[in-house]
């Protein structure tokens, strides 16, 4: 029996006591606040207070609590009022997908006790043993620094100024009290729980021995699963031609990580599980790696139809690139290259399915709520309306949630059992069998004429695109697109090729590969611009693409291309910088610091490549008067709630504030496809202005008024005044429609593209997003380490719909890009964890200065462009020069880690 | 699974025994060694023995209990000798896993790069070993043995370490050096202790490097050269590779032998620059 207090209340639990506090508290307590992200102390999501010190609860025994005080986020409101500090992190948009949040909030508790006006420093020494992998972590010190003296100003947006409003998160409350639900937060009664058995080997033949015999001697086990038991197709896969990953290995493994066996039964049977008590005889296979291995004559072929292990190529042509590179005055050559990248977002994948009748209801995060319910009907062989995702709360996702990864294990557990069945994977298990950021191999060469104009560019991209397809097609053919940058280029060729490997399967993430062609094309740029002798700025404003000019695949934009507005907005920065390394490297004493600046740019087209990516939103009235946004939008963090439903309140003439949502359950909403592709504010905005409107015309018909007429909405009845006149809609006396709603419309928008030839030659994208970014770092040039001071970023997103929220994406991405350029690299068996596998702490960030550029596209909602994946791509690439400037050294294998900073300034000329 | 949370040292000695235990303190290797790992067959909790919990200073040594988190080392007031064990403590995991992790802890876990053995290599720490059989000390260098190996008994448990008051001397600083500004596993890692004389001479200097080698270790040679001279911020221009020649780096995920090599040069120069210039 241990006794404790929390969060003010006396408690008796009967707890082992080495039960984990954390596991208590979520389960027995149901304080389900305190989130658990790897349950090892790495990522301090599962902080909470121990008589007033911030520990992991994931690393603490209950049977040491006894008598003490514990505090969660659930403590922090009083009185059902949110404390400073939670409204602090509402105020500065401290929270995106808000998992890390509640660990966020409890260290700062602890801090702000002792120390109400914290510096910098000492926050970030606070919050430094918690992890997000959102935000970028600045928005979060400013929200603590600030917490006890920040006045609270926010009001509604008034009528028709919705769009461009710095509104809050309007879904953020729930994150900054702990109530939010994510995957693993929901248990329904008597449910079962689930374990995946996975391949301990990169290949390997298996045979297993007496599962009966398993199940029937151990107590607990309801059943084992395996690939014979799957109703359907056992198989997998975002783009359905190239589906081919199973949900249960057949007799063959393809990666350390894959699926063999699900294992249901009682929780703590499955929680207490040794796997290695499961009868299966493992036969490992010599496996390949490498995709130059992998491509060679004699490698053994992962999938027997891809020749030399290769998934597809891609390719962009125009012009003769060869021919052209011949004549340049000037030429540069790069190689580079990237390991596999881990999404890291603090959220395990989680959730619990159960069988209602004859269908199938499926909880848990996820990015793409209809494409999980066709890969999950596919594989039950169920109609496709018998399955209902019902998302969760999605605690980062960054591409990877695309993908089904536990979904298809509890389907079918819950389908047989009859029970409910829940899963939760563990960190490891999530990093080893979830989707990586493809590794890349580059070789690209780009000359100029002596004035420094660009006309030829060859680019050559070997992608791994691990054992299975996953989103490997769309990484090749995006990148021959995107290799260019967002230049001028007569003569291109951009080729691309993605290979299978005996690694996890290479998907999705924030960029779809771009981040990687954009290092070779952004340091050849900076190599190319010396040989000419022009300031980097300028070669690239030289070159940078305009209205009128042909894209590398032939696309010819009459407006919204706002590359030049950024790197124009950047100039003064540039130019700052470059005086500010210059003056402290004259001046430096002996110390070894050097300064340096570098410059990158990016461009991204927004939606499927050349495919329809449509999205569709309803939007009603009810009776009440209560006006309801079906928004099927995932929003993972990023903000959709928040900027959907700011574009439908212009459109309809109502403030963001009054609208209800209902979000993303596959039952309730129209799909509004993947959250990907930075799509959503502009395919799923269009889609809710076009709905907005819509509505508003339906009113203003039925009222017969003035297009200007302002809605007043009131109990069961809307005013429509304008032209000193007004007119009352009763709702209660007109009839509703099937939804329930007395108006409503439903709109869908989808852009036009058209396909590409067999050059690369067509409409990719209806439009582009543009964004420059420039950091200011120093190298210690002995040991090779780089701490980033600045970075000033312009990135022009059309219109910002919601300029906090673009703020929140930018910072959050170049802190991806950090971890790209300076620490990440995922290798399978050896970094399946969150103290192997760094990624930035709050203490790796520069200070931001971020300029919002609004180049109006005449495509986007209110001119508005996509950004989430924009953001990312420019500040590996801007790291990389800017240690080249600092010190001359030319890292082109990432990640930059101290070592190769170091051999790489040794091997200098000048040093030897 | 055998389960105890024996309440004074008595009890968990004698427990010890009878069988071998796993042993737990503050937790923070013991869970994260379970995740996806069956739990060991007899775990004894010895959080309850508050009698090896304070850090106390002795007449002939200061002791730190086997109780004593990383946080209640931060806040002891220790004399200047003790720097470099609070700067490590400051940098173990985060102040989460400080407040809840031991140092004797992180000894007994022996990873090559625990942040606690340079600075106490360079204290001179004892291990103070107790059993039903009675107390034995092992210098620090004795106690670690290799990789995840210690010489502690299966009967024995660690009751706390004990640093002599002659080597409680001087001043003394601590580097890290990681590939990320916190919650990281270094790539090498340097203690410094210098005793300066009223005449600017160095009387005494301890170093050690940790990271680098199965056991962290000390500098011997380089002590020995560094001994009588004149202390200065420029005493990094004494240091060559061949006084690292005991090191031992491997390639891992982390880094590479040339670079923990060259880094380790680098960060030992650095802290005696730094210990040679600080007024005594």
């Amino acid at each position: 029996m241990t006794l404790l207090t929390v969060n003010g209340k006396q408690v008796e639990l009967n707890a082992h006591p080495l039960e984990r506090l954390s596991d208590v508290l979520r389960g027995a307590l149901e304080l389900t606040g305190t989130k658990v992200g790897c349950n090892t102390g790495d990522c301090g999501a599962c902080t909470v207070l121990l008589d007033g010190k911030a520990v992991c609860s994931c690393l603490t025994p209950v049977g040491q609590t006894n008598g003490c005080k514990v505090e969660t986020v659930e403590g922090l409101d009083t009185d059902g009022s949110l404390s400073q500090l939670q409204r602090s992190f509402l105020h500065f948009g401290a929270a995106q997908c808000g998992i890390c949040t509640p660990g966020m909030l409890m260290a700062a508790k602890a801090l702000l006790a002792d120390t109400p006006r914290p510096s910098q420093d000492q926050v970030e020494q606070a919050l430094s043993g918690v992890l997000c992998r959102c935000t970028g972590y600045r928005k979060i010190v400013q929200a603590v620094m600030e917490a006890t003296q920040f006045v609270d100003t926010q009001t509604a947006p008034a009528i028709g100024h919705n769009v461009g409003a710095a509104l809050r998160h309007v879904d953020g409350e729930p994150k900054v009290t702990g109530e939010l639900r994510y995957g693993a937060d929901t248990v329904p009664a008597n449910a079962l729980s689930l374990r995946v058995l996975r391949s301990p080997h990169h290949a390997a033949v298996f045979e297993f021995g007496d599962i009966e015999a398993f199940v029937r001697t151990t107590e607990g086990i309801e059943c084992v699963l395996t690939a014979k038991d799957i109703p359907g197709l056992n198989c997998f896969g975002v783009i359905p031609p190239f589906a081919d990953q199973p949900v249960f290995a057949d007799k063959n493994a393809r990666f350390r990580g894959e699926a063999i066996a699900a294992i249901v039964g009682d929780p703590q049977t499955i929680a207490a599980l040794d796997l290695s008590t499961f009868p299966i005889q493992w036969y490992p296979q010599d496996a390949v790696l490498e995709p130059h291995e992998a491509m060679q004559a004699d490698a053994l072929l992962l999938h027997k139809l891809r020749d030399e292990n290769i998934l597809i190529r891609g390719l962009v042509e125009r012009g003769d690139a060869e021919l052209a590179l011949q004549s340049c005055t000037h030429t540069a050559m790069v190689s580079s290259s990237t390991p596999f990248i881990e999404h890291g977002y603090i959220e395990p994948e989680a959730g619990y399915a159960r069988r209602v009748g004859d269908r199938l209801e499926i909880f848990g995060c996820t990015q793409a709520t209809h494409m999980d319910r066709e890969e999950v009907a596919q594989i039950m062989g169920l109609a496709l309306d018998a399955v209902r995702v019902m998302p969760s709360a999605c605690g980062g996702g960054f591409g990877s949630k695309i993908d089904v990864s536990f979904q298809p294990y509890i389907a079918l557990a819950a389908w047989v059992t009859g029970k409910p069945v829940t899963i939760c994977y563990t960190r490891p298990e999530s990093m080893r069998s979830t989707t990586k950021r493809h590794p890349s191999d580059i070789t690209l060469s780009v000359g100029c004429d002596d004035s420094g104009t660009i006309t030829a560019f060859d680019f050559h991209g070997i992608f791994n695109t691990g054992a299975y397809a996953s989103w490997g097609p769309t990484v090749a053919n995006r990148v021959p697109v995107h290799a260019s940058g967002p230049y001028f280029i007569p003569n291109y060729r951009a080729r691309s090729v993605a290979v299978h490997t005996n690694t996890p399967p290479a998907g999705a993430f924030r960029g779809f590969g771009v981040p990687q062609s954009a290092i070779a094309q952004e340091c050849a740029f900076d190599e190319l611009a010396e040989k000419v002798g022009m300031d980097r700025l300028d070669f690239r404003l030289h070159n940078a693409l305009r209205n009128g000019q042909s894209t590398v695949t032939g696309q010819v934009f009459s407006a919204g291309v706002g590359i030049v507005e950024c790197l124009e907005a950047l100039r003064n920065a540039w130019h700052g910088a470059l005086e500010r390394a210059k003056q402290f490297n004259a001046t430096t004493n002996g110390s070894g610091i050097r300064k340096g600046v570098g410059l990158a740019t990016c461009w991204y087209g927004c939606g499927n490549t050349s495919l329809p990516n449509p999205s569709t939103i309803r939007f009603g009235i009810k009776a009440s008067g209560e006006l309801v946004l079906h928004q099927g939008a995932m929003d993972i963090g990023q903000g959709s709630n928040t900027v959907i439903t700011q574009i439908a309140a212009d459109a309809l003439g109502v403030s963001a504030l009054e609208i209800v949502r209902i979000d993303g359950d596959t039952d309730l909403t129209p799909d509004c496809g993947k959250t990907s592709a930075s799509r959503q504010t502009f395919i799923t905005g269009s889609a809710a202005k076009l709905a907005g409107e819509a509505l508003r015309a339906m009113l203003l018909r039925k009222a017969n008024v003035g297009a200007d007429a302002r809605l007043v909405f009131k109990e069961q009845s809307i005013e429509l005044q304008g032209g000193g006149q007004s007119v009352t809609l009763d709702l209660k006396s007109l009839p509703t429609n099937e939804h329930g709603y007395v108006f409503m419309a439903q709109e869908t928008y989808d852009p036009v593209t058209q396909a590409l030839d067999e050059k690369g030659q067509g409409v990719p994208y209806a439009l582009y997003g543009y964004g420059a970014q420039i950091m200011e770092l120093s190298v210690d040039t002995r040991l090779g380490t780089v701490k980033l001071n600045h970075i000033t970023t312009a990135h022009d997103v059309g219109r910002a719909i919601n300029p906090l929220l673009v703020e929140g994406q930018i910072e959050g991405g170049v802190a991806q890009g950090v971890g790209m350029a300076l620490m990440e690299d995922y290798r399978p068996g050896m970094t399946e964890n969150l103290h192997d596998y760094l990624m930035p702490t709050i203490g790796d960030m520069p200070q931001f200065t971020n300029i919002i550029v609004e180049v109006s596209d005449p495509e986007g909602p209110y001119g508005a462009k996509g950004l989430g994946e924009h953001v990312l791509i420019p500040t590996a690439p801007a790291i990389l020069n800017a240690i080249r400037h600092a010190t001359g050294a030319c890292i082109r294998d990432l990640p930059a880690t101290p070592d190769k900073v170091l051999a790489a300034i040794q091997a200098l000329p000048e040093a030897s | 699974m055998t389960y105890a949370q024996p309440k004074n040292l008595d009890e968990a000695l004698g427990l010890l025994a009878e069988e071998s235990w796993s042993i737990l303190a503050g937790g923070t290797d013991f869970y994260p060694s379970v995740l996806e790992r069956p739990m060991p067959s007899r775990v004894m909790d010895i959080h309850a023995l508050e009698e090896l919990r304070p850090i106390s200073v002795e007449d002939s040594h200061v002791r730190i209990g086997a109780g004593a988190t990383w946080s209640d080392l931060i806040d002891a007031q220790l004399p200047p000798a003790f720097d470099a064990l609070k700067l490590a403590a400051a940098e173990v995991g985060s102040v989460q896993i400080q407040n809840r992790a031991t140092v004797v802890g992180n000894l007994c876990n022996a990873s090559p790069a625990a942040d606690g053995v340079p600075p106490l290599l360079i204290l001179d720490a004892a291990v103070e070993l107790v059993s039903h059989a009675g107390i034995r000390t092992l210098p620090l260098q004795e106690f670690t043995l290799g990789n995840r190996r210690t010489a502690r008994a299966s009967n024995e448990m660690v009751s706390g370490l004990l640093v002599p008051q002659q080597s409680v001397q001087g001043q003394s600083t601590f580097l890290k050096l990681g590939a990320r500004k916190y919650l990281v596993i270094s790539i090498s890692m340097v203690a410094g202790r210098m005793v300066i004389d009223h005449k600017g001479v160095i009387e005494d200097v301890a170093l050690s490097v940790g990271s680098c080698s199965l056991v962290a270790q000390r500098l011997t040679d380089l002590e020995a050269a560094l001994t009588g001279q004149v202390a200065s911020k420029d005493l990094g221009s004494l240091v060559s590779t061949r006084h690292l020649e005991s090191l031992a780096p491997i390639d891992d995920v982390r880094s590479t032998i040339a670079y923990r090599m060259d880094a380790s040069l680098e960060l030992i120069r650095r802290c005696v620059n730094t210990l040679g210039s600080t007024p005594a």
